[in-house]
């Protein structure tokens, strides 16, 4: 339950972690006062099994295996009461994805969820959210050795939902995480996919997909740590707005710290406009403490509906109606492809479709 | 029985300097089964006629007319242009991104045709097609002309004729940048389609190589925007041996 003695304090605003936020649209997440409730939220809708349990323990039991200077986090370790952990066994070779559904109701509630990828298992893990939440989240994602994760979190929210929160990952000696954020609803969402990596070897591919309509704000925060040698890192987002005052945010900051030497790493952003006064703010940052790296490099563009691409698909007789929608699915393709999960990709792509239709793109 | 006029057609693009005029009121009629060669210098406004002709917004027209069957093609959108039966191959075709080719092929076809092909016929449909133009089936899974050579994109260009079943065909350079070779698997493709259909072709070109193999019924010089000269084969005879400089410096 709510409580006063804090950690943290509440963003003015002019912090460079919060400046792009709308504060006045956060339903109070992230000021102290707000009272928060901490239900367990999660239901397992399907792929639980003995090699990949599911439980709520105490939050005391399970101390955080990272510093996280995120306020949200401070927020939800400090008021969280049950804790949910999926376990992913050792040597597991789970070739059903593990679903994890959330449909909740809007009132300010803060959740804690803790994934840990065993030794040399492979899975996946998907995480369904709906409803019009307002919610404060850490997800705390371990991949051990030689382990490899596919995550996939869905932001499916209804137009009111509050979605606050970090999702940081661990990843030890040869580990792979494959990550995607697929942000598609609510209000305001504001996510924090964050990497360190504990072993060499290890490798990191974030993608993302949002798209924005009319009043949205939908901001992710990425930020990969490389402080061990030979690790790489991979992210590309892609993202695209229409309507008046549809907002997304992107930054990516990428450390190479002194003695990560064979580090390699690339970052992506790309947003493509769909109507006026929709606004794009993509802010890539490469900081690199040591020379001997692999390769390292970083792109951004935001731009238009290319005419050219258009005018070449109505002159084979597709209306231009068809032909925005062939291209919007076509510039996703790159990133929804590789979910290979084509239930959630139809899914995906539908929404996407409805949302531009009723905006007549 | 399909007929293409084009009437004292005048166009212009809009460039910082202001607006500028690159067609200076052209005259031509294209009818089903005829080939008509059109033979002119680098940026004397060939791709400009085809480009406005099947209705790219870059382009303003500000005079003349374009029908096709009677119907004002001026009037309709670029889809509609294709569904009258309208098909240009371009010569710098576009990449679309994620956009597989069976997919864009299947639904260009759907809205030309009105409706989707039948899965069935379909398949074996583009497959002979393909392989008519020594295209690997690999093609139908790769982004729409992204990462094609050259000669690749003129290929699918006319697989796509191919496919379309146009009425009047507009083929803008697509003999640049072929090999001898690509250039006789394209050439024997649109003749393929003549001899299938009763295909009107419009084949700007700048160069007479390709009319060894695509032979024209009319010869039309372009230069400054309309054209100055037009007669049977033996026209391009003279401009294989004299070039444009007699239009050119006029
Ligand atoms: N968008 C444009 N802006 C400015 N000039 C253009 C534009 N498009 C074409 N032009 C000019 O119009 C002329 C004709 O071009 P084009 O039709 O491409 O010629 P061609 O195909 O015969 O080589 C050239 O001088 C070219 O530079
Ligand atoms: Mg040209």
């Amino acid at each position: 339950m709510s409580t006063l003695t804090t950690n943290y304090l509440a963003p003015s605003g002019r912090e460079e972690a919060w400046r792009f936020t709308p504060l006045k649209r956060l339903a109070g997440l992230q000021i102290p006062e707000t009272s928060t409730t901490s239900e367990i939220s999660f239901t397992v809708k399907s792929g639980a099994s003995s090699q990949a349990l599911f439980k709520e323990i105490d939050n005391a039991e399970l101390t955080p295996r990272y510093n996280s200077d995120d306020l949200i986090t401070k927020r939800v370790r400090h008021e969280v009461t049950r804790t949910s952990l999926l376990t992913i066994a050792k040597d597991a070779e789970l070739t059903e994805p593990i679903i994890l559904g959330r449909n909740c109701t809007g009132k300010p509630q803060v959740s804690r969820l803790v994934i840990e990828a065993g030794v040399n298992s492979v899975s996946t893990v998907i995480i369904e959210n709906s409803g019009d939440a307002q919610i404060g989240e850490e997800i705390e994602i371990i991949v051990s050795a030689g382990a490899k994760l596919n995550f996939v979190t869905l932001q499916e929210w209804s137009s009111d939902a509050i979605h606050l929160g970090q999702h940081h990952a661990l990843i030890a000696k040869d580990g792979e995480f494959n990550s995607y954020v697929i942000t598609v609803g609510g209000s305001v969402v504001r996510l924090n996919p964050t990497v360190d990596f504990t072993g060499e070897g290890a490798n990191a591919n974030l993608f993302g997909l949002y798209f924005a309509t009319a009043g949205q704000h939908l901001e992710h925060r990425i930020h990969v740590d490389h402080k061990i040698a030979n690790a790489k890192s991979r992210v590309n987002y892609k993202g695209a707005l229409s309507g008046k005052d549809a907002h997304t945010v992107w930054i990516g900051d990428v450390f190479i710290h002194k003695g990560a030497d064979g580090t390699d790493t690339y970052e992506l952003n790309r947003n493509l406009l769909l109507t006026d006064g929709a606004r794009a703010d993509s802010v890539p940052n490469l900081e690199i403490e040591t020379g001997e790296i692999v390769g390292a490099g970083h792109a951004s563009t935001t731009g238009r509906f290319d005419d050219e691409q258009l005018f070449y698909l109505q002159s084979r007789g597709i209306p231009s109606e068809l032909a925005r929608r062939l291209v919007i699915r076509g510039f996703f393709a790159e990133i929804i492809s590789k979910l290979s999960n084509e239930t959630i990709e139809e899914r995906i792509m539908d929404r996407i479709d409805n949302e531009l239709s009723k905006v007549g793109v | 029985m399909s007929e293409l006029i084009v009437k004292n057609l005048q166009v212009s693009v809009e460039t910082d300097a202001g607006s500028k005029e690159i067609l200076r009121g052209v005259d031509l009629t294209v009818k089903s089964g005829e080939t008509h060669a059109i033979m002119g210098p680098n940026g004397s406004g060939k791709s400009t006629l085809a480009y406005s002709i099947a209705g790219h917004p870059k382009y303003t027209i500000t005079g003349g007319s374009v029908t096709l069957d009677g119907k004002d093609l001026l009037e309709m959108s670029v889809d509609e242009r294709a569904k009258a039966g309208l098909f240009l191959a371009m010569q710098y075709p576009v990449e679309v991104p994620g956009v597989s080719v069976s997919n864009f092929l299947r639904t260009a076809v759907t809205a030309i045709r009105g409706e989707a092909p039948k899965v069935r016929t379909w398949v074996g449909e583009v497959k002979e097609a393909m392989a008519a133009l020594n295209m690997d089936t690999a093609f139908s899974e790769r982004n729409v002309n992204e990462g094609f050579s050259g000669g690749e994109k003129k290929r699918h260009e006319i697989l796509q004729m191919e496919l379309l079943r146009p009425k009047i065909a507009i083929l803008d350079e697509t003999d640049s940048g072929l090999d001898v070779d690509a250039l006789r698997i394209v050439s024997e493709g649109v003749n393929r389609v003549k001899g299938n259909s009763d295909l009107g072709v419009m084949l700007i070109t700048h160069y007479t190589r390709i009319l060894r193999y695509i032979k024209p019924d009319f010869v039309h010089v372009f230069a400054n925007g309309k054209i100055v000269e037009a007669g049977g084969p033996e026209l391009a005879n003279k401009l294989e041996e004299q070039g444009y400089a007699a239009y050119t410096t006029a």
